[in-house]
């Protein structure tokens, strides 16, 4: 009874259209007891989802705020990571360009061959061969990071260095793709890996959209007398593209928040190189889990401020999706 | 440019569900033929087998020879693709590329067929958009989405998209069931003007349609559910509806079954 | 190709003839690129798989192109190259994906026993054989157990707030906040936690942390899971059940969510197999350990992931065969729960189907 009172309460006064919902419904069956309990704790679970996310913003953001302002380095273009330190200097340029870097890098390698893959199976595989393949590609999509980074550090680390030694005699010149023999455990390696990882997401998405183009469409294309290449590229892609952008998004977010998978196959060093190939550079996620156990309260503090950074990132990219597959809902809707 | 089309023996697959059977006919160039009957019977398939979609259908198969004049459509070497450019279709429901405007919607068929400039793609664009009685209507929206038309405004747009690529004949696959009473007149009085210049075939459910607006009828039936549809005659749409040959024909319009 | 004529129509329109390859066209060419780009490594003295597979997977798409260009024409050759390139990302991606699997099962099964399953590490060395994940099982069964006890009924009632109550401004910033919490990463989430329980509360690592920053992985899952289940019930199903005079919540309990439970079931068990694999807030909040700790509310605690991670993180080769024994363990529980759900799905299916 305590839970009905309490979960009740703070509705009406924080939200005013609810109970004019709840009111309506309540002139019809009156007020009857089990209903009101039900509501609350429904409306009660609703709204312990909002205070978990504003509690999540605000307590990264105390810490966080607590950690910045003892920074003596700029948070923002600092190369320094030295929170322990006397005075405390840190800052995320190295984690934010690794960051990005590996993440473009993946969605580079990732969304190309994800959409290949989606029209493989909705177009070009027979019909049960590309069941089966959707089928697996979806067991593959549940498998954790952890194993994807124990595969990526002991079987396709020693597996790149053919690959990057090749790279290194064709385009070291350009110093981007220069390698001095070290283990390639460096930030190309990462992005090819997230590209693994996040390759079954964004299949799976691509996929469930291409199915869904209208047969008519199609037919239209095929009957102005076009290739099967060209049926897709002028009805399956059009009406795909903006959820092959939020299925790329979605992709992204994952990337851009992956831990473990980058923590073990990364050898990080606190330092910008030009070159992909040699070890060194960190991420947000994988410099948390990596100097989690050695930090103190205010390196803490700091790793706090890293994530908070991460979390903005991640929201912006996800929300960019959400609005992406909204206006598609809209457009579609408009259609019909 | 119109060709007549000559079927023999052709029958038509899903799988292993033999869907028509045995079907030969011939439509004449420079008319409208339709093909009427009820539903199931197999009248569309076999429109789809005219231009070679029928085996884009999963499962889909024909055997039997479709001559477009002189050559046969199923015969070694025929390119599918290209049948389908000589042989334009316009379907039951109207189809604009949701993505492309009127104009891009019209143009689509001949960029495929390679570059042209700007000034002939208006040209045909023109040409066809007046072929199809809507030019005037869309004129002052060429760049705007295809799909912000009327239902019979859009279809008339396909039916400028098919003829754009000037092709032989012009299959139409109930091309006004899906459409108010004043749009399909429009659509009526279109065929009347295309046939100068296609070959049509028509598929329709509406027999005062078939009526109004063909030369020649063939009527289609099944034995019963599950059996392959068959043609049971062919003639001048009159003797069709004041005399036809067959018992079946005159039960079915007038009214006795289907 | 195409000179600019004005009639619209291509030049020779008289034939619908077109040369055209043979069917075994594409196989002669992947077999060619295959042996030319194994040719070209053994020749060059590249000895890695991923250097002559990229080359024959160009040579087989540059071939494609070239040979259709020349006999078939542009647009074929386009289309060839398409075809060719969709099938290159297939085999592409199939490689790696493969290769996972290969080798958990290959290297998990060398020490993957009775003895593994039953045992913790206790004071094994990390160079030594021996040992096991008896621990690391408990405290995954504990702390996932823990978070679906807290998720599920908190996921449910937030989807049944949305589907069945939910209008206005509040039900829309829920919307929008579960679809925020799906995307936040793990990491994230075990900062939070660790910023209020530890840092602020002043707790020291348990299990039960380590369930709260799962929670907030797993409560989008489960509502979004919910919510879809739910809008699958027919309104006639409700519309009956109240005509006859039932109140509400009793329709929800008695009428909508038993329609609909094969499904929400299913969703929970999805939700469940994504957060037995995730190892970061385990790693900031339960910490592992070698011992066995059965109590989740006090002291740090073993997670499957998390013991893979310190395994690995040992570096020998002993380390490395109870690491891979234990991701293969991992797979198996995550796959059968996924199989295991699907198969609820399917078999509930056709029930809330009609």
């Amino acid at each position: 009874m305590d839970i009905t009172t309490d979960t009740q309460k703070p509705a009406p006064s924080s939200t005013p259209r609810p109970p004019a919902a709840g009111s309506k419904r309540a002139g019809r069956g009156v007020s009857r007891p089990g209903d009101r309990i039900f509501v609350g704790l429904s409306r009660g679970s609703g709204i312990l989802v909002l205070v978990i996310m504003a509690a999540i913003a605000a307590f990264l953001t105390y810490r966080a705020v607590l950690a910045i302002g003892e920074d003596e380095a700029n948070f923002f273009t600092s190369f320094e990571w030295n929170p322990t330190g006397s005075p405390p200097e840190f800052g995320i340029a190295v984690l934010a360009y690794g960051t990005v870097v590996s993440s473009i890098i993946a969605m580079a390698i990732a969304v190309p061959i994800s959409v290949g893959i989606a029209l493989f199976i909705t177009h070009y595989a027979p019909r049960k061969l590309g069941g089966l393949i959707g089928y697996v590609i979806d067991l593959l999509a549940a498998v954790p990071s952890i194993v994807y980074g124990l595969w990526g550090a002991l079987v396709l680390v020693p597996h790149l260095n053919g690959l990057y030694g090749w790279l290194d005699e064709y385009l070291g010149w350009t110093r981007i793709f220069e390698w001095n023999g070290g283990a390639g455990r460096s930030l190309l390696t990462v992005g090819i890996l997230l590209a693994i990882m996040i390759l079954p997401i964004i299949t799976n998405v691509s996929r469930e959209v291409f199915r869904q183009v209208p047969r008519m469409h199609e037919e239209a294309a095929l009957a102005l007398g076009a290739t099967r290449w060209e049926v897709i590229r002028m009805s399956v892609l059009p009406f795909g593209r903006s959820g092959v952008i939020s299925a790329s998004m979605l992709g992204l977010g994952r990337a851009l928040g992956e831990t473990m998978a980058v923590a073990m196959v990364l050898s990080p060093t606190f330092d910008i190189t030009p070159s992909l190939l040699d070890p060194g550079g960190g991420t947000f996620a994988q410099n948390i889990a990596s100097k989690f156990n050695e930090a103190t309260q205010m390196g803490r503090d700091a790793l706090i401020a890293s994530g908070l950074v991460l979390f903005v990132i991640t929201l912006l990219v996800n929300g960019g999706a959400r609005m992406i597959i909204a206006r598609r809902k809209e457009y579609s809707g408009a259609n019909a | 440019m119109a060709k007549r089309i000559d079927v023999s023996g052709l029958n038509a697959y899903y799988g292993s569900f033999l869907a028509i059977e045995d079907i030969s006919m011939t439509v004449e160039p420079r008319s409208v033929t339709a093909f009427i009957g009820p539903s199931g019977c197999g009248k569309s398939t076999f429109l789809r087998t005219l231009n070679r979609m029928h085996e884009v259908t999963p499962g889909g198969r024909v055997d039997g020879k479709v001559m477009l004049d002189d050559e046969n459509l199923y015969g070694a070497g025929i390119d599918p693709v290209a049948v389908r450019r000589e042989v334009g279709m316009v379907f039951q429901r109207p189809n604009p590329f949701p993505t492309m405007s009127v104009y891009d919607n019209v143009a689509a068929g001949l960029r495929l067929n390679g570059k042209y400039k700007k000034s002939q793609l208006d040209d045909v664009v023109e040409k066809s958009l007046r072929g199809a009685n809507l030019w005037n209507e869309v004129k002052d929206r060429l760049n705007k989405p295809g799909s912000g038309l009327s239902g019979g405004q859009q279809q008339r747009l396909c039916i400028a998209r098919a003829i754009a690529v000037e092709p032989n004949v012009l299959l139409m696959d109930e091309p006004c069931s899906a459409l108010d009473p004043i749009s399909t007149l429009a659509i009526e009085d279109l065929i009347g003007e295309l046939k100068e210049r296609f070959t049509i075939v028509i598929v329709t459910h509406n027999m005062q349609q078939a009526a109004r607006v063909s030369d020649r009828t063939a009527f289609f039936n099944l034995a019963a559910v599950g059996q392959p549809g068959k043609l049971i005659e062919i003639d001048e749409t009159e003797r069709i509806f004041s005399n036809p040959s067959v018992q079946a024909t005159e039960d079915y319009i007038s009214g006795r079954f289907g | 190709m195409s000179n600019a004529t004005l009639t619209p129509a291509p030049k020779n329109r008289s034939s619908l003839r077109a040369a055209t390859l043979p069917k075994w066209f594409p196989w002669a060419v992947a077999a060619g690129s295959v042996l030319l780009g194994l040719g070209i490594s053994t020749a060059a003295g590249l000895n890695s798989s991923i250097q002559w597979a990229l080359i024959a997977a160009v040579l087989f798409v540059a071939g494609s192109y070239g040979i259709s260009a020349r006999v078939e024409g542009g647009r074929q050759a386009k289309d060839r190259v398409a075809t060719s390139m969709v099938w290159v990302a297939f085999l592409l991606a199939l490689i790696p994906l493969l290769s996972l699997i290969w080798e958990t099962v290959k290297q998990g099964v060398k020490v993957l026993d009775g003895y593994f399953l039953t045992h913790s590490m206790g004071v094994v060395g990390d160079s030594e054989p021996g040992g096991g994940i008896y621990h690391a099982i408990l405290g995954t069964l504990e702390q996932v157990g823990l978070a679906t006890l807290f998720s599920v009924p908190v996921g449910v009632l937030t989807a049944i707030y949305l589907v069945e109550y939910g209008r206005g401004r509040l039900a829309k910033a829920v919307t929008f906040f579960v679809d925020v919490m799906t995307g936040i990463p793990s990491i994230v989430a075990g900062l939070f936690v660790l910023s209020l329980w530890v840092l602020i509360l002043d707790m020291g690592p348990s299990g039960v942390a380590g369930s709260f920053a799962l929670c907030i992985l797993m409560i989008p899952v489960v509502v979004r899971s919910t919510e879809e289940m739910l809008k699958l019930v027919p309104n006639e199903l409700r519309e009956a059940s109240l005509a006859l005079g039932v109140p509400k919540w009793r329709t929800i309990l008695k009428v909508v969510l038993p329609t609909s439970i094969g499904g929400i079931v299913t969703g929970v068990m999805l939700a469940v197999a994504r957060i037995t694999g995730e190892t970061a807030p385990v790693l900031l909040l339960v910490w592992g350990t070698d011992f066995i700790n059965a109590n989740p509310f006090q002291d740090p605690q073993e997670s499957l992931p998390m013991y893979i991670y310190l395994q690995y993180g040992a570096g020998s080769d002993a380390a490395y065969d109870r690491a891979w024994a234990a991701a293969l363990t991992l797979i198996a529980f995550i796959m059968i729960l996924n199989l295991a759900a699907r198969g609820i799905a399917r078999w509930k299916a056709p029930k809330t189907g009609r």
